[in-house]
């Protein structure tokens, strides 16, 4: 009876805390289409002017005007703004002159490719080392580390790009080039998701799939270099700022082996500010690393954005605006339900 | 008498500091047999350090020495960090002062009591789960099977301080060291869980090195007492002759101690020049 009780109590909650997460993220998306809205209009581009030219007739000039509607109120634009993104209609992009909304579809999964790589090696790597550093807290294990992090830090991208190219593509030939496939592999495959690792599987196409990894492991890994050295510099800190807890003696009193000290009194509560680490590491390599797309030819968000901005293209500019912006609050509200998760005490 | 279960003899723990290195602990010698030893002294005495330092949990930069430390016929200092684990625990046992840094925030009480248990000895689940329950019942928390589902933080100073014995004690060790259990908790419940310490060790049959800054909590629960300063033992006693102690410190503190029935306005202020000679 009084299981009953608390299960219907807890699935009431569960569902209560689903609808609340659903309307903050709609309104916080929603204030984020407002932010990308008034953008569009302070920024000095005319935005009729860019489709009809400069020698346009005066009357040409009003006809576009009025079929793009800005002779409405700014709220009545503001209002049917928002209705045209919630059914994907971002406009036309007259760089790549397709709509914008096709265009994030092909070049973000591109990006999130690369970025998912990223991060997953990213972690992979950065938060045992860091666990690892501070562990051996201040022996030459733990200097190592520091110095390994602190080049993270300070080697510029572009730089590590096109070094990498050189070392592992031009000379020792283990990976290949700039670009998401060889030329004579492109287009083989049914864009399913647009993630060309999971395309290629799906379809069973295993020459392509290696061939994308081979494309992809190098901007990856140099791009995991970079949330490697972050992510291990603040699990170190973490750890460090744990270790030094009474509980950690609490745990060694009571005999418990050395790595269960680490691993599960010491790593385990500081899951939680980790996750805000990766969280926003992950969100800053979704971004588009402008910098290692443009080394590799990458046909990412972020070449797809600077060309956008480049040549005053607006509409693919705030659509990509608003796909970065969508994807940092996604990041965060998946982070805010795994705090939850983890931490007992923020239940 | 029998062999003691604890020979301690010039134990000597230091730091390093940007001015050389710097005993907390300066020679400390004392044998304990099976009663109750109180050490005594204010911050900085160096009486906690004692305590990590018998179950070698001094960590680097620190360093602990002695030219003897013998339990139970082990040589402490002998044993590799390895061998150490399996007495952790097992044989020697600590309780710490706050539970609400002590316990760890994000393991369930339950866990964190098997999880001792577990380290220690092979059993089945469910009788690991039944010694847990008998546990905490001689620890009087009266309903146990709602209790090991708790996190720390769900939990009062004085059940928090309850589950902390509790822990230390179900790999039944010989040797409890409680380093200022009760300093963090509620006046009201300091009592009940020096009684519970007191009872539990003595039915049990084992040895208590009780460490606090208060002299007659002390008196009370222990037969011998070690006070302490700057490192060194000033006075070892019997705790029922702790009134004829002789060292000025010892006076001193004796002396600031207020008593039910007196009437004093003032109460003296220990003056350190009478051993220190600053």
């Amino acid at each position: 009876m009084s299981t009953d009780i608390s299960k219907s109590h807890r699935l009431k909650r569960t569902v209560l805390s689903l609808g609340g997460f659903i309307i903050v993220t709609l309104l916080t998306f929603i204030g984020l289409m407002a932010i990308t809205f008034f953008i569009g209009r302070v920024i000095p581009i005319d935005p009729v002017l860019s489709i009809v030219g400069d020698r346009a007739t005066q009357e040409q000039y009003d006809t576009v005007r009025l079929a793009l509607g800005l002779d409405r109120p700014l709220i009545i634009q503001f209002i049917s703004y928002i209705g045209d993104v919630f059914q994907g209609e971002l406009g036309h992009s007259i760089s790549t002159n397709r709509p914008v909304a096709s265009d994030l579809l092909k070049v973000f999964p591109a990006t999130l490719e690369m970025a998912t790589l990223g991060i997953v090696i990213g972690v992979g790597v950065g938060v045992p080392l860091g666990v690892w550093a501070a562990a051996y807290h201040g022996t030459w294990i733990d200097q190592i580390i520091r110095v390994f992090a602190l080049l993270g830090y300070s080697v510029p991208a572009f730089w590590l790009g096109l070094v990498g190219l050189v070392v592992f593509y031009a000379n020792l030939g283990w990976v290949s080039g700039p670009g998401r496939v060889d030329i004579f592999y492109e287009g083989l495959v049914e864009p399913r998701t647009g993630l060309l690792l999971i395309d290629s599987a799906l379809a069973g196409d295993w020459d392509v799939f290696w061939n994308a990894l081979d494309h992809l492991i190098l901007p990856a890994s140099i791009l995991a270099f970079f949330s490697v050295a972050y992510i291990a510099r603040m699990t170190r800190s973490f750890m460090l700022d744990q270790l030094g807890q009474e509980y950690i003696t609490t745990a060694r009193a009571k005999g418990v082996a050395e790595w269960r000290v680490i691993w599960t009194h010491g790593f385990r509560p500081i899951r939680v500010p980790l996750i805000t680490v990766i969280g926003l590491s992950y969100a800053a390599l979704l971004e588009g690393s402008v910098m290692i797309e443009t080394v590799f030819s990458w046909p990412g968000i972020g070449n797809y954005l600077t060309v956008a901005l480049l040549n005053a293209d607006m509409n693919a500019v705030l659509g990509a605006t608003l796909v970065i912006g969508a994807v940092f609050i996604l990041i965060n509200r998946i982070s805010d339900v795994l705090y939850r998760v983890l931490d007992p005490r923020s239940r | 008498m029998t062999l003691p279960l604890l020979e301690m003899e010039n134990l000597r723990v230091s730091f390093p500091t940007p001015s050389g290195r710097v005993d907390v602990v300066k020679g400390l010698s004392f044998t304990l047999g099976r009663e109750r030893l109180g050490i005594v002294g204010e911050s900085g005495s160096g009486k906690s350090m004692t305590g990590r330092a018998i179950m070698r949990l001094v960590r680097r930069p620190g360093q602990q020495i002695a030219d003897k430390m013998i339990f139970d016929g082990i040589d402490l200092q002998a044993q590799s960090e390895r061998e150490m684990r399996h007495l952790r625990g097992a044989r020697v046992s600590m309780v710490m002062q706050d539970p609400k840094f002590s316990l760890n925030p994000v393991m369930t009480v339950g866990a964190q009591i098997i999880e001792a248990l577990k380290t220690h000895e092979r059993l089945g689940r469910k009788d690991m789960k039944a010694r847990m329950i008998e546990m905490l019942h001689s620890v009087r928390i009266n309903d146990p099977e709602r209790v090991i589902n708790l996190y720390p933080h769900e939990v009062s100073g004085g059940m928090g301080q309850r589950i902390m014995i509790a822990m230390m004690l179900i790999p039944k060790p010989d040797l409890l060291i409680a380093d200022e259990p009760t300093s963090a908790l509620d006046v009201s419940v300091q009592a009940q869980v020096l009684e519970l310490i007191d009872e539990l060790v003595r039915d049990k049959g084992m040895s208590l090195i009780l460490i606090s800054h208060d002299l007659n909590l002390v008196a009370r629960y222990c037969d011998r007492i070690l006070v302490m300063h700057a490192g060194e033992v000033v006075e070892s006693c019997a705790a029922k002759d702790l009134h004829k102690a002789t060292h000025p410190y010892t006076r001193g503190l004796l002396a600031a101690v207020p008593k039910m029935e007196e009437d004093r306005d003032q109460l003296p202020v220990l003056d350190r020049s009478a051993w220190s000679g600053t």
